[in-house]
């Protein structure tokens, strides 16, 4: 009861709100349409008709939710998910690269916050370049990563998985410098009197004071991971993965196609940050339980 | 990491012949501050012998902590000699001369309180049955047994004070090192603990040297008590006690006791301790 009232209904509340904005927006967008067919052919249209039409139109500016939610179950419940038309097809496609981008993205970035702690030239310089490579537009350098990659011999999943990497590392290097510098002086005073050498003070005192401020980051990293998933397969002309779907969308005017590909990476992003969110949970619980630094 | 052999064999050899713990001649430290040089310490000159509970009073800035840490090796004196168990302070250090216990309990809030007095015995490479053994030793030397699996959060302030005590003690290092360790508890609490932490000195034959600004704390717990004053640090007088070993609490309405007391007084007037 207590999780239903607490999580439950308010995300639902809010959905029911999106729902609603969102047939009231298909409406709007739809009508001038219907209102055009009616002139067209010498009629006139009764507001009962005219709301009745605009919500499954062939090709809407924006579609219903329900046109949405069957195209979605179309491509999901009743396409074999090998099919290229199956939307499990390319959410499959665009979450490999996802999953290998954010682990390198992660990667990456524990291992420049672990320089930047420990050295005090890096330090002083890197986090200049992490902000600076933050603030390129990722849509207008995508195609150049792509294209410099493929001439190294690195293609598909690996190149769009370069992109994930990109901008996942970002929030990673953020929070790990702030969360190895988590421990007092005292805590770091007491390993000194133990005589404990840095990899020690690493393992037993920093690392697991940062792992509180590590997930926020990671829910945000692996976020980003998939829209940096979907960007590296717009320019690529790749036949799989959200991106690609979207882009057929958009060539072929399906709009439909466009906002159930939108829909399902939304839906795999709540997924994975869901699962971080539980992760994060099963850690910090084994850790003492109490929010103790969160 | 070095010292996989027992706890108590790390001790500097030929240290427990020593007659004196710490020796302290024309002990400096200036820090270099954007204000200019501060002289946390000056000319100070003292000798702990083994076994004695020395208490260091002042007010702030009087050095009494800078003191404890030259000790400790966490600060590095500018001029004079220092040499803790007959070694430099830095050799002391690695040899786990002293358990040192802060102003706060400082338990890492992910550990247990067993994992947290475990903790300097896996840095130093105790094996673990050697490890959880010595945990169940120091938490009934501190009154805590039962609570090696409780986190810190679940013990009430007094009670983390004790473990962090235990803590100290965990590798049987034969030097305690306490920096006004509580300063933040309440007077009940306090009392109670001074009286544990007597008993505790007397089971163990520790050395102790304990940084307070209490001066009924100083006086109760103290063979010996080191005034210090500050602008420069140094020490205004070294008072020894004439208090037996045996000291309930009720000592301290006894007129020995408050003698004591009034000589360390003065000895902080005499140092413009009063001054501001």
């Amino acid at each position: 009861m207590s999780w239903l009232s607490r999580t439950a209904l308010p995300v639902l509340a809010v959905l029911a709100a999106v729902v609603a904005l969102w047939y009231a927006g298909a409406v709007l967008l739809n009508a001038p349409w219907e209102r055009d067919q009616a002139a067209r052919a010498g009629t006139e249209i009764g507001l009962a008709e005219l709301v009745a039409n605009t919500m499954h139109q062939d090709r809407p500016v924006l579609p219903a939710p329900h046109q949405v939610a069957a195209e979605i179950w179309e491509t999901t419940a009743e396409k074999r998910i090998t099919s290229k038309r199956s939307l499990v097809y390319h959410a499959s496609i665009t979450l490999s690269a996802t999953l290998v981008g954010f682990a390198l993205g992660v990667g990456l970035g524990m291992l420049l916050a672990i320089g930047i702690v420990h050295n005090r030239a890096m330090g002083l310089s890197v986090m200049p370049w992490v902000i600076a490579s933050q603030t390129v537009p990722i849509l207008a350098v995508a195609p150049m990563i792509i294209v410099v990659l493929y001439n190294l011999g690195v293609q598909g999943l690996l190149a769009k998985a370069a992109i994930s990497a990109y901008l996942s590392f970002f929030p990673v290097v953020v929070a790990m410098a702030k969360g190895l510098r988590a421990p007092d002086r005292m805590a770091l005073d007491l390993m000194a009197t133990w005589n404990a050498s840095p990899a020690q003070v690493f393992w037993k005192l920093r690392l697991p004071a940062a792992l509180p401020y590590l997930f926020p980051a990671l829910k945000v990293a692996i976020s980003i991971a998939l829209v940096g998933a979907i960007i590296g397969e717009l320019p690529t002309g790749s036949q799989g993965g959200f991106g690609a779907r979207m882009l057929n969308g958009s060539y072929y005017g399906q709009v439909l196609i466009i906002w159930s590909a939108l829909i399902g990476a939304a839906c795999c992003a709540a997924v994975l940050v869901g699962l971080i969110g539980l992760i994060e949970r099963l850690v910090l619980k084994a850790m003492g339980g109490r929010a103790w630094a969160g | 990491m070095s010292g996989a052999g027992p706890v108590s064999g790390q001790l500097a050899p030929g240290a427990a012949a020593l007659s004196t713990a710490v020796e302290a001649r024309g002990l400096s430290l200036t820090f270099e501050t954007g204000d200019g040089p501060v002289e946390a310490l000056k000319g100070v000159d003292l000798s702990i012998a083994r076994g004695d509970f020395v208490s260091f009073i002042g007010p702030s800035g009087c050095g009494k902590t800078t003191f404890l840490r030259c000790i400790a090796g966490l600060e590095h004196p500018t001029g004079g000699s220092l040499e803790v168990n007959g070694l430099t302070p830095d050799a002391a250090r690695r040899a786990r001369a002293y358990g040192y216990v802060f102003q706060a309990p400082a338990l890492l809030p992910w550990r247990t309180i067993g994992g947290n007095i475990r903790l300097p015995l896996e840095i130093m490479g105790v094996p673990k049955p050697e490890r959880m053994a010595r945990t169940g030793e120091v938490l009934a030397l501190v009154g805590l047994d039962g609570f090696a699996r409780k986190y810190p959060w679940q013990l009430s302030g007094g009670m983390q004070s004790r473990a962090s005590i235990a803590r100290a003690l965990s590798f049987d290092a034969d030097l305690l090192l306490m920096d006004e360790p509580f300063g933040a508890l309440d007077e009940i609490v306090r009392d109670h603990l001074n009286e544990a932490l007597l008993e505790l000195w007397a089971r163990t034959g520790k050395t102790v040297c304990f940084v307070t600004h209490s001066i009924p704390e100083a006086v109760f717990l103290s063979t010996r008590i080191v005034v210090m004053s500050p602008r420069p640090g140094r020490i205004a007088d070294v008072i020894e006690s004439p208090l037996g070993r045996e000291r309930p609490l009720e000592i301290r309405e006894t007129p020995e006791f408050l003698e004591v007391a009034r000589r360390v007084r003065e000895g902080l007037r005499a140092g413009h301790s009063y001054d501001d």
